[in-house]
């Protein structure tokens, strides 16, 4: 599963990659975190708030830090 | 850390529970928030220092203010979290889109008051308005008033200075706002955006899979906390070293020594101000305390209030992260324009109090 982190390498940002690796290894999915922080990248997705979350495509997220929940259910 | 949470935890609380727990807290707060006064005497008194020596008056409103300042900072800080819940970029952005300019400004500069916005998020932010379609000046109106009208301002205003001070503060940064972006909008500088950001259509983005139910009053509630968390986060140090500047100047400065360098008569205050301000990087948490003692000491009120608005909404992080879209002689329009807006201002006060 490929997830990306959009963000301008905030700490938010960093968090929120960060909570996501863990609780991908909390649950043993393979999963592959790519962060963009390049801006033109991160516009190219709609996102108006960063940190934002991009699966399959979809922008799962936006705005803040996930909660530990919402990573999971991602995952799931 | 917020990241941490336990992965097991206790079934949801019911509404009521939440509703009753934020009316206790309001009332218990109220009750030790009338009581500061004299909690403060209190702890002064048993310290071995002389009351009212200069060491005395020091501690006295050190230990009066911080406690003050973070007690308004979290209840006002809670309220606009949950009032933010209801407003978010997007509804913004559909707002905003397609409005004239002058209506639009006085919209925008509303807006950014209400939007939830952190600098981080400026540029993504700047671009959404921009290729909406919402007009250049109308989306400055927003970038102005977003950073300098906010509530942490606003309640340090209130804490240390005064109401007064707190609501011609925040008039007059909505009035900058309207106005520096109407005519930067007359000056049609399109054209001066950076290439890419101009090549940017509105259709080329991925589909939108958040969440979109509507939230419950207990989410606006935890978003309200999450908002205390994060602010406190940020601006607990600026707090305490704020006061902690503006109790050795109440204590030690000379009075009116002020009187002579950022006093009403002296010209060029106003403008030494502004420049002084734009360079410095703290926030309204770190500045406002120290405005309030030079404000005791004899500065002018018109020189501070510049010296306060160039500091928050005159900041080189923020220039820098907008250099991304912005080139640099539409920044320095930017600067140019607010900065006369602010000196206005600094002048008119000095001449009106």
């Amino acid at each position: 599963m490929e997830i990306k982190v959009l963000g301008p390498g905030c700490a938010k940002c960093k968090a929120t990659a960060d909570l996501i690796t863990r609780v991908a290894a909390e649950t043993g999915k393979p999963v592959t975190i790519e962060k963009i922080e390049d801006m033109r990248q991160i516009v190219s997705f709609g996102v108006m708030t960063t940190p934002a979350v991009v699966m399959g495509g979809k922008v799962v997220h936006k705005g803040s830090v996930p909660s530990h929940d919402q990573v999971l259910s991602w995952l799931n | 850390m917020s990241a941490d949470i336990p992965a097991s935890r206790p079934a949801p609380r019911p509404d009521w529970v939440w509703h009753a727990g934020l009316i206790a807290f309001v009332v218990v707060w109220y009750a030790v928030y009338k009581q500061l006064m004299p909690l403060s005497e209190g702890i002064t008194a048993l310290l071995p220092v002389e009351r009212h020596s200069h060491t005395g008056e020091a501690v006295a409103f050190f230990f009066y203010d911080v406690p003050k300042v973070m007690m308004l900072l979290t209840l006002i800080v809670f309220g606009m979290g949950v009032i933010r819940s209801y407003f978010s970029p997007e509804r913004t952005r559909a707002l905003l889109a397609g409005k004239r300019e002058g209506i639009g400004n006085v919209l925008a500069a509303g807006l950014g008051v209400m939007t939830p916005f952190c600098s981080c998020s400026a540029v993504p932010l700047f671009i959404g308005l921009v290729s909406a379609g919402v007009p250049l000046g109308v989306t400055f109106s927003f970038l102005i008033s977003a950073p300098m009208v906010n509530e942490v301002a606003l309640v340090l205003l209130f804490g240390l200075v005064g109401w007064q001070v707190a609501v011609t503060y925040a008039a007059f940064g909505l009035i900058i706002a309207v106005v520096a972006g109407w005519v930067i909008g007359k000056l049609h500088l399109e054209g001066w955006l950076q290439d890419w950001v101009r090549d940017i259509h509105s259709g080329a983005t991925a589909p939108d899979a958040t969440d979109d139910a509507p939230l419950t009053m207990v989410d606006r509630y935890h978003l309200g906390i999450e908002a205390v968390r994060e602010i406190f986060g940020r601006v607990w140090v600026w707090i305490i070293l704020g006061i902690g500047m503006g109790a050795l100047i109440h204590g030690y400065v000379p009075q009116d020594l002020m009187v002579r360098i950022m006093g009403a008569d002296a010209w060029w205050s106003v403008p030494a101000a502004v420049v002084i301000g734009i360079p410095m990087y703290t926030n309204a948490a770190g500045v406002i305390p120290i405005v309030e003692a030079l404000l005791g000491k004899g500065a002018a009120l018109g020189t501070v209030l510049a010296f306060m608005m160039s500091v928050i909404a005159l900041s080189l992080p923020e220039m820098i992260i907008l250099k991304q879209v912005l080139t640099l002689r539409l920044i320095a329009v930017f600067i140019g324009v607010v900065g006369s807006g602010i000196l206005a201002v600094g002048y008119l006060f000095n001449l009106l109090f």
